[in-house]
């Protein structure tokens, strides 16, 4: 009994929009413990939506159409680009429509308004964190495409369902190109999710803010909502990772024991990346803004070089 | 058997003077040791001259007239240079710009650059012949910075580095053409061996030679000194002492002329085209130019001489380049007599700038009234390098010239612009060195005069007269060289 | 593309070495330098030996040992006692633009490729793929040594270029004859002693490995 395509893109959507609130909730448990603090349940990400969702929206009088409607439209985008992904399965009937470098374009939109809504009020710190956003995406976008381009040449499709098939069916081939560009993605997932080493994102000092001062203004339901689209989107990075590098396990077709496979593993996979990121976060010190540019550019040199190593090596 | 013998008697001497090199007798353990070496070098000459060509320890070692004139000449200079050296190395003791350390080390490694340098020449293994260029580099490179002032570090640095850079890429040359040699030769030493190469070069794959032949002959090219790679050697001739700087000049640069023609010969028989010949005669006018134009502004004199060097290499590798029996005889001509010229100067050079404490033209003055010997030397000399009749170079580069008109008329008035311009430059430099009154601060010097006679009397002759036996020689290496 | 197993390791760690070379291009700390010279000489002689297993040419046993042994043992060694003995630790160099280093030795890259193409076509080897790594890390090591201006980085760059040449030596022949490869290895040494030597002089004389000092040979007009 097999279920239909419509359905596991549905049941996808919902378990990343319910899932993503708990995957922020664990990585905050493991930095935590490996920072020696207490720390929240897990359920906490929930609590802080919840109370975010009952609070009175607070706006500035000179705030346009596009500060109410960003977070709204980042909610959607990001929703979207979830249910371009595969994460339980491959068999997803938006995966024909949009291939990964329209997912890249989506994360742009996402960017490109949360950079809008920063600069709306007119306030300097939110005018800081958009151009800082912008000069750290203006730098990202390139190495990010690179290394999603390199990651497509080994399935000879830029699209993610065939890329995932070809992966995890394929016979097991050591591929160094895939292992340059698996360093570049990561190098430059942890610049656009905004963690350490480029953005802090538990900083409260405005001035070392990228990503938390583009969404200062914010109160109640939008921020409630610009949370969850956070959240959202740092596990949609891990999990294009997985998809990309590492999709074993992932369901073929509708079974609902492979789906119920696919999700438990998923879900292992997802645990096991947070604790790696938290790892590299607790690490590493963050970078000063100037050095920023070396480290995306050395990103960039290393999709290359994966690109690189796909012709002359294989 | 007497060709391990030449071998043996450098390495040995070396040996012993690394141990016992400051020993009052050193410089005549030294030039003794080169006397012998060079008393061998006859003997295997005249065994070529009577047997032909052959291959010694098992095909390691190949001997034919091509390179075994240029081991004669080695030795030969090195002797003389030996001669140079006790006279003016003391002069430097007794100025205490070097200390007792330092000369053992001096004389080893003289002794362990001639090693060197004949191992080079002689081995048929391309392989042990890039060692042997990167032995012969490295002996001279902390002699270059003896004096350890800070030009003299900054030019053994620069050497060091260039030249590896320059002998790395041959490196990689030598490994693409064992790559063509081992797809017709096989695997293992046998590949590598040039009699082998020479005798199936028409097999070898003309892309890879070519490809090879391009990293050869900037590598190679590099230790020639050839233009764009020469700017370690203006340096590197000018800061050393002086028997170094002529070793370097006269020697050293055959030695790698002599490899790199060595692997045209291989590349020719390949591709069948003239492409080797065509980039030396390129990089053989442009050394020669760029040269010549140099040596108008220069001030020190060894750099004037060492850019002089860059000159005439450049005109022996076009030579080599153009080929064709009248070119190639001028080449191993040009080769010959420039080795005895060029050290002949670097000893009068020596000298001079010892008498006046400096190495600033401006400062030499009154030479051939303060001490004739030195003064005539250096005028002599540079009469010779400026290509004037009746002296030895104005025959080779006749020669050269005649070649050129005939195969490739239309770079002859290049040739001529190159060779005039420097001899103007030498001469508008070398007159007031020679002419005028002796200025104050000029000291007193007992020179080493018998080396410099020697050698200008042996370029006289073989500009005037060359003796038969010589000249067949040559013509058996240029048929060799086809 | 069906590699074996062992071609497929090769190829990765070609890979490793390209990337250790640009590693080197970037860093500026001595130590991290040294670092990562040992470890580009610990993937080919690993690289090496793989080949030699593959190919059954036996004396790439001993070649890989040798490089081993001298690259990763040896010469670091040398390099980190200098370092101490110079008290240089602490130097971290200024240099030219890294981002537009970086572009610049991209294109090396692809031009080595595209220059390494005839001999690709025809190698019958199964390392033939990697010749284009070699000569990109010749390539690599002449732009550190371009590009850098501190005595010790300039030499690490040049045995950088040294391993790439190694690498090419087994990429496209399976190694040289025995006695080339000895001869290269003594020779290798020679420079290690010479450069040691060289560093003192240079620091006594300069009070600084900074190479930029030493400029004073000029054409004087």
């Amino acid at each position: 009994m097999s279920l239909h395509p419509l359905f596991i893109e549905l049941l996808q959507v919902a378990l990343l929009i319910a899932l993503a609130p708990a995957f922020a909730g664990w990585v905050k448990i493991v930095k935590c413990r490996l920072q020696g603090r207490t720390s929240p349940g897990i359920l906490q990400p929930y609590r802080d939506i919840r109370r975010l969702f009952i609070k009175d929206v607070v706006l500035a009088q000179n705030a346009s159409w596009i500060f109410r409607f960003t977070p709204y439209l980042i909610f959607g985008v990001t929703v979207l680009a979830g249910g371009i992904i595969p994460l339980i399965s491959t068999d997803l009937p938006l995966a024909d429509t949009a291939d990964i470098i329209a997912l890249v374009m989506l994360f742009v939109i996402i960017r490109f308004f949360t950079a809008l809504a920063g600069m709306d009020i007119g306030t300097a710190f939110g005018g800081m964190g958009s151009s800082r956003e912008m000069m750290v995406s203006a730098l990202a976008e390139p190495a990010m495409l690179m290394a999603v381009f390199t990651v497509s040449l080994a399935s000879s499709s830029t699209s993610l369902t065939r890329m995932v098939v070809v992966m995890s069916q394929g016979e097991f081939v050591i591929r160094p190109s895939l292992a340059f560009a698996l360093m570049a993605f990561i190098l430059v997932a942890l610049a656009e999710t905004g963690r350490i080493p480029v953005d802090n994102p538990d900083t409260h000092l405005e001035l070392t803010m990228i990503h938390e001062a583009m969404i200062l203004e914010y109160s109640g339901q939008h921020l409630a909502l610009m949370e969850w689209a956070g959240m959202m989107k740092l596990t949609l990075f891990f999990a294009l990772g997985i998809a990309a590098f590492v999709p074993w396990g992932i369901a073929a077709g509708g079974q609902p024991l492979a789906l119920l496979m696919g999700a438990v593993l998923l879900i292992l996979k997802l645990l096991l990346g947070g604790v790696i990121m938290v790892l590299i976060e607790t690490g590493l010190a963050k970078m000063r803004i100037f050095r920023v540019p070396e480290y995306l550019g050395s990103a960039f040199l290393l999709a290359t070089l994966g690109m690189i190593a796909f012709f002359i090596l294989e | 058997m007497t060709l391990t013998l030449l071998l043996w008697i450098s390495v040995l001497v070396a040996a012993a003077l690394a141990f016992i090199g400051d020993w009052r007798y050193a410089p005549e353990v030294n030039i003794a040791g080169s006397a012998l070496t060079f008393a061998v070098s006859l003997a295997l000459a005249l065994q070529v001259y009577q047997t032909g060509a052959f291959l010694a320890a098992g095909d390691f070692f190949f001997v034919d007239p091509f390179n075994v004139y240029l081991v004669v000449l080695t030795t030969f200079v090195s002797t003389t240079t030996a001669v140079f050296s006790r006279r003016y190395m003391r002069v430097e003791r007794d100025h205490g710009r070097i200390g007792p350390i330092r000369m053992r080390f001096y004389h080893a490694m003289f002794q362990l650059f001639i090693f060197a340098m004949l191992m080079a020449l002689l081995t048929n293994n391309l392989g042990v012949l890039w060692i042997s260029m990167e032995l012969a580099t490295l002996a001279t490179v902390l002699l270059v910075s003896l004096y350890r002032t800070p030009t003299a570090i900054e030019a053994a640095w620069k050497y060091f580095i260039l030249c590896g850079v320059g002998i790395a890429q041959a490196l990689f040359g030598t490994v693409l053409l064992y790559f063509a040699a081992e797809r017709v030769l096989g695997e293992g030493g046998n590949a590598l061996l040039w009699t082998n190469l020479n005798q199936v070069s028409g097999q070898l794959e003309p892309t890879v030679l070519r490809l090879a032949f391009v990293f050869l002959m900037v590598g190679y090219g590099t230790k020639v000194g050839l233009v764009p790679m020469h700017n370690w050697l203006p340096d590197a001739h000018s800061e050393g002492p002086t028997p170094i700087s002529a070793v370097l000049s006269g020697l050293l640069l055959n030695v790698a002329l002599y490899a790199l023609v060595r692997c045209k010969a291989l590349v020719d028989g390949s591709t069948g085209t003239h492409m080797a010949g065509n980039m030396m005669i390129g990089f053989g006018l442009l050394s020669l130019l760029v040269a010549s134009f140099s040596m108008l502004r220069q001030k020190d004199i060894k750099r004037l001489f060492a850019y002089s060097s860059i000159e005439h290499m450049g005109i022996a590798t076009f030579a080599f380049g153009l080929g064709g029996p009248i070119a190639t005889f001028g080449g191993m001509l040009h080769m010959l007599v420039h080795s005895l010229t060029k050290s002949a100067v670097f000893f009068s050079v020596g000298h001079a700038s010892q008498m006046h404490g400096t190495q600033e033209m401006a400062r030499i003055r009154g030479l051939i009234r303060g001490n004739p010997a030195v003064g005539w030397g250096l005028l002599l000399g540079v009469m010779a390098l400026a290509g004037m009749p009746p002296f030895g170079l104005f025959a080779s580069e006749f020669l050269i010239l005649t070649a050129t008109m005939k195969q490739m008329p239309l770079l002859t008035p290049l040739l001529l612009i190159g060779l005039a311009v420097a001899f103007a430059g030498l001469f508008r430099r070398v007159q007031p060195m020679a002419a005028g009154h002796i200025p104050p601060w000029q000291k007193p010097l007992a020179a080493a005069n018998l080396p410099v006679a020697l050698h200008m009397v042996l370029v006289l002759l073989l500009g005037i007269y060359l003796p038969g036996f010589l000249a067949t020689w040559f013509q058996v290496a240029v048929g060799l060289l086809k | 593309m069906s590699h074996s197993l062992v071609v497929q390791l090769n190829l990765l760690l070609a890979a490793l070495i390209l990337l250790s070379s640009f590693a080197l291009l970037m860093q500026r700390r001595m130590f991290a330098i040294l670092h990562i010279f040992a470890w580009q000489g610990f993937f080919l002689g690993v690289s090496t030996a793989i080949i030699g297993y593959a190919s059954g040419v036996h004396h790439l046993y001993l070649s890989a040992l040798l490089t081993l042994a001298m690259k990763v043992l040896l010469l670091p060694y040398i390099l980190y006692k200098l370092i101490l003995k110079l008290k240089i630790r602490r130097e971290i160099e200024n240099m030219v633009n890294v981002p537009a280093t970086m572009m610049i030795g991209i294109a090396l890259v692809i031009f080595s490729y595209h220059l390494t193409e005839p001999i690709r076509q025809l190698s019958v080897l199964m390392t033939r793929a990697t010749l284009a790594v070699a000569l990109a890390t010749v390539m690599l090591g002449m732009l550190m040594m371009v590009t850098r201006s501190h005595a010790v980085s300039q030499i690490i760059g040049f045995l950088a270029m040294e391993n790439g040449l190694f690498f090419a030596a087994t990429s496209a022949t399976y190694g040289m004859p025995m006695v080339v490869e000895l001869g290269v290895a003594l020779d290798l040494l020679i420079v290690a002693f010479i450069f040691g030597i060289f560093f003192f002089h240079i620091n006594t004389t300069f009070d600084s490995l900074d190479v930029d000092q030493m400029a004073k040979l000029k054409e004087t007009d």
